[in-house]
């Protein structure tokens, strides 16, 4: 095998220069080292065991084969394993089974020929390193005037650089040929303005307050202090928007002390004896807010850590959210359930662009 | 290429059975391919080795791998979010309502022989596909291997970088389960902080309020058709300029600028690398077969309502996720009735102008430097101390960003306050780049000085000898030349200076070249002369 060793004696730098003729690149703010350190060319080749001792060299073989083989036998195990180990219904024991020994037999079929072909590489093909010579990436000079003329030529023959008439028209017409498809993409979403619907949910006057996600109807008795209810509006399960619906409408009940609360007093009658009810969808980016501290009153989204205050109407006491919770007015109905007094008097959820509209 | 003239080749001695056949075989192609000229050309190509260069190498086979469970998993996967009862075998969902999709995972999870192995085989080779990313281009990174000629292979990588996230984004939110849809809830939530278009552009990537019943289907087509689309084909020209560029390699006796040294394609290469691909793939199988990744059946389907404390994303994603978490409150303002969300706001920008940062290093190096020529040995770290000092600087803001995501689990493992935890990052996150920044550049500076030291003066030999005076020295050893070169071989730059031009003027562009290179390359450390060992050789021991 031909050991090209020539033109070890470069610098570090280098000369990769050859096609720019007499306009070498500039080196920038390099410095230019007068007297470098000469590159010291290659190292003597150090032979392997396998190189020296024909013996090493058989065992090395033998140990390439037999990984092969445990490569064999383990793509015949996962084969085997997928028929006798196979899933019984309802017995999540089998599909653990099934997906150790499968993974397991394929692992060792995979492993097998990796290790083996590596180890081969390593121990018994030749180890000298060769050397191949860059030539610098662009083109050489005759290939570049070629290419050069190439433009030219086409330029000539189709006049594109002196028929301007013809020449703007086409880029006109490329920049405007696209523009169908941009408004085709128009009917990904329905034709009715999203900012109505983000502005009203399924609470409305008299809507029953109902426990998410059962439906059943909450009686003011039921909620005793220091109690939370996930609530949804009676009838969203009959809904066929049911998760959009109640993305927007969901909403968490809780019972503090009446002098806990601090109300003001344009809502003096949103809550019924220290009951009170707040959207639960987060006025940051939307998650649920579903962990209350009910010992602090503290709402916390999961999500970024902002964190409202129930006796200060959902006020943000920390994180990244601005507003509070938007909350629901309610009262009782003549049988004592809980209903909303009307639908929340803001958009829910995280802000957008039109909110304030 | 025109090798049609070629004809059979009579042989002289009696060739083997399978001899004959690959003759046969090879000429067969020739003679309709013209393929002889591309294995001349590729076939003994050199690739340099070094334990680093195989971080892009497991980028490329977890790929494959990822590329090889998806297909698997399309035949099975129902990407529809229409409303189906849960029937299968996992007991503690029987009977829930769940869309298709949800329901088509746990049926691969747990009714299909294999499926629950090619779903994890998936999930684990995209998680290590992305790492490897991270990985790969970190040493890109710090060994300057993105100078000259290799700036759009940057880039290029750089798309890469995007669409592998992208592509787990995407795939992660398809079985529409809790997790995964309140990943979505928060998409929506940024996307709607959007000055001017947000909402309408929530509206159509939704189809509607959100969830809607359109987005799986939509993820379902940019992660198995568009993504991956663009993302060969990436990944086709990264490889295409690196076969073109060739691959660089570190200072070595023998290597230069302009010499590939190594091993070649057939057969070394070929055999490590192929054999690379078999470790790879089957260490992901490996850890598929023993670790869950994405218990789906533990979160239950989507439902806007619940969520679990803890709520992660998969940690790619952590970063982006932890600046949200990061603004200081009451970042909102209302402008003569519009809402702006400067709590998302600042976090696309902060994220975006990062990202942008990172895609733009190797242009912005090469204005400095001003540096035309190619470069094709790899720096070491310390040899550039400025430029490991700034990336120190940006691993450390990332990191920052992705301690932040987890600021609950953090704050419940060590007993903090979460508040607590929220400010320590907000603080890191400035601080930290600054002190990763300086820390680094002097840690970069003291290896060089020692690399000086130890080239002009040789390494302790830890022989102590007594000397007729009562003395007791330790003698140093000199190094060797093959050892003594890679200490010294590396390129310097020192600041700019200030010239006025050829009409006598002094441009802004220069000042800020000046400005900036004095701050890449005031403090540095000359590379060993000749003349510099010569005379340590005189001086004494």
């Amino acid at each position: 095998m031909a050991k090209d060793h020539d033109g070890a004696e470069g610098s570090i730098v280098g000369t990769t220069v050859e096609k720019y003729g007499d306009n070498p690149p500039t080196a920038g703010i390099a410095v230019v080292v007068a007297d470098q350190i000469p590159n010291p060319g290659f190292p003597p080749f150090r032979p392997r065991v396998t190189d020296l001792y024909p013996e090493k060299a058989r065992q090395q073989e033998r140990r390439v084969s037999a990984l092969f083989v445990i490569s064999i036998i383990g793509s015949v195990f996962a084969i085997a394993a997928y028929i006798a180990f196979p899933i019984v219904p309802g017995d999540i024991g089998s599909v653990r089974i099934n997906n150790l020994l499968l993974g397991v037999g394929i692992t060792l079929g995979l492993l097998g020929i990796g290790f083996g072909a590596v180890h081969w590489s390593k121990t018994l093909m030749d180890g000298h390193d060769l050397v191949e010579q860059r030539h610098g990436t662009r083109g050489t000079a005759a290939t570049r005037e070629k290419a050069v003329e190439v433009f030219t030529l086409g330029n000539k023959e189709s006049g594109f650089g002196r028929r301007t008439l013809i020449r703007r028209t086409l880029i006109g017409a490329l920049v405007v040929s696209p523009l169908p498809a941009v408004v085709l993409f128009r009917d990904l979403a329905p034709i009715t303005d999203p900012v109505e619907l983000l502005r009203h949910t399924l609470w409305d006057k008299g809507v029953r307050l109902t426990r998410d996600p059962s439906g059943t109807p909450i009686k003011a008795s039921e909620v005793t202090i220091g109690s939370a209810f996930h609530v949804i509006p009676e009838g969203l399960n009959d809904h066929e928007d049911k998760l959009e619906q109640k993305a927007k409408a969901a909403v968490l009940l809780m019972r503090l002390k009446p002098e806990d609360l601090h109300v003001s007093a344009d809502r003096a009658d949103w809550n019924y004896d220290g009951i009170v009810a707040y959207s639960k969808i987060c006025t940051h980016v939307g998650c649920p807010v579903a962990l209350y501290e009910q010992q602090t009153h503290h709402l916390l989204c999961p999500c970024h850590q902002s964190q409202f205050d129930i006796t200060q109407e959902a006020k943000v006491i920390f994180g990244p959210a601005k507003r509070p919770l938007p909350q629901l007015p309610i009262t009782i109905d003549a049988d004592g359930y809980l209903i909303a007094r009307s639908d929340f008097t803001e958009p829910v959820g995280p802000s957008f662009w039109e909110r304030k509209l | 290429m025109s090798t049609t003239e070629t004809t059979r080749p009579e042989t002289a001695l009696e060739p083997t059975r399978g001899a004959r056949f690959t003759g046969w075989a090879g000429n067969y192609l020739d003679e309709r391919t013209s393929i002889s000229g591309l294995v001349k050309e590729l076939g003994r190509k050199i690739f340099p080795d070094h334990w680093s260069f195989m971080l892009g190498e497991v980028a490329l086979y977890s790929f494959i791998v990822i590329l090889l469970s998806g297909t698997f998993l399309t035949f099975f996967f129902q990407a529809s979010m229409a409303t189906q009862v849960y029937d299968g075998s996992w007991v503690p969902l029987k009977g829930i309502e769940m869309s298709a999709a949800m329901k088509s995972t746990l049926d691969i999870s747990f009714d299909i022989r294999g499926g629950l192995l090619m779903r994890q085989v998936h999930h684990w080779a995209a998680l290590l596909f992305i790492a490897s990313i991270g990985l790969h281009m970190l040493r890109i990174y710090f060994t300057g291997a993105f100078r000259k000629p290799r700036e759009i292979n940057w880039l290029i990588g750089f798309t890469l970088f995007i669409l592998a996230m992208l592509e787990g984004f995407t795939g992660y939110s398809l079985p529409d389960d809790l997790l995964s849809g309140n990943g979505l809830r928060i998409i929506d939530g940024m996307v709607k902080g959007i000055p001017i278009v947000g909402t309408w552009t929530s509206y159509l990537i939704f189809g509607g309020e959100f969830p809607g019943t359109d987005i799986v289907g939509r993820l379902y087509t940019v992660h198995i058709l568009l993504g991956p689309a663009i993302l060969v084909a990436a990944l086709g020209v990264h490889l295409l300029l690196l076969v073109i560029n060739k691959h660089t390699q570190f200072a070595g006796p023998g290597h230069t600028n302009d010499n590939v040294v190594g091993v070649p394609i057939m057969p070394v290469f070929a055999a490590k690398a192929g054999g690379f691909f078999f470790i790879i793939f089957g260490v992901i199988v490996l850890i598929a077969s023993f670790f869950t990744i994405n218990p789906i059946w533990v979160y239950g389907p989507y439902d806007p309502s619940p969520v679990s404390a803890g709520t992660q994303p998969d940690w790619y994603i952590g970063f982006a996720d932890g600046a949200l978490r990061l603004v200081p409150p009451g970042w909102e303002l209302e402008l003569g009735g519009y809402t702006l969300s400067l709590n998302i706001l600042l976090v696309l920008i902060v994220v975006g102008v990062f990202l942008v940062v990172v895609a733009l290093y190797p242009f912005i190096e090469g204005w400095i430097t001003g540096d035309q020529r190619e470069h094709h040995i790899a720096d070491r770290p310390r040899n550039a101390p400025v430029r490991t000092a700034i990336g120190a600087a940006g691993v450390t803001f990332y990191a920052m960003l992705w301690a932040a995501a987890s600021s609950d689990l953090i704050a419940t493992h060590f007993r903090l306050t979460i508040e607590g935890v929220i400010h320590g990052c907000q603080v890191l996150l400035i601080v930290g780049p600054i002190i990763a920044y300086f820390v680094t550049k002097r840690v970069c500076v003291g290896l060089q000085k020692k690399d000086r030291e130890i080239a002009m003066h040789g390494y302790e030999s830890g022989r102590i000898v007594r000397l007729p005076g009562g003395e007791y020295i330790e003698v140093h050893e000199q190094l060797d030349d093959y050892e003594r070169w890679k200490l010294v071989s590396f390129e310097d730059y020192k600041p700019l200076m200030i010239r006025p031009d050829k009409k006598g003027r002094i441009t802004v562009n220069q000042r800020l070249r000046a400005a900036a290179s004095s701050w890449f390359f005031e403090d540095r450390i000359a590379p060993v002369s000749r003349g510099e060992i010569e005379s340590s050789h005189d001086g004494g021991h």
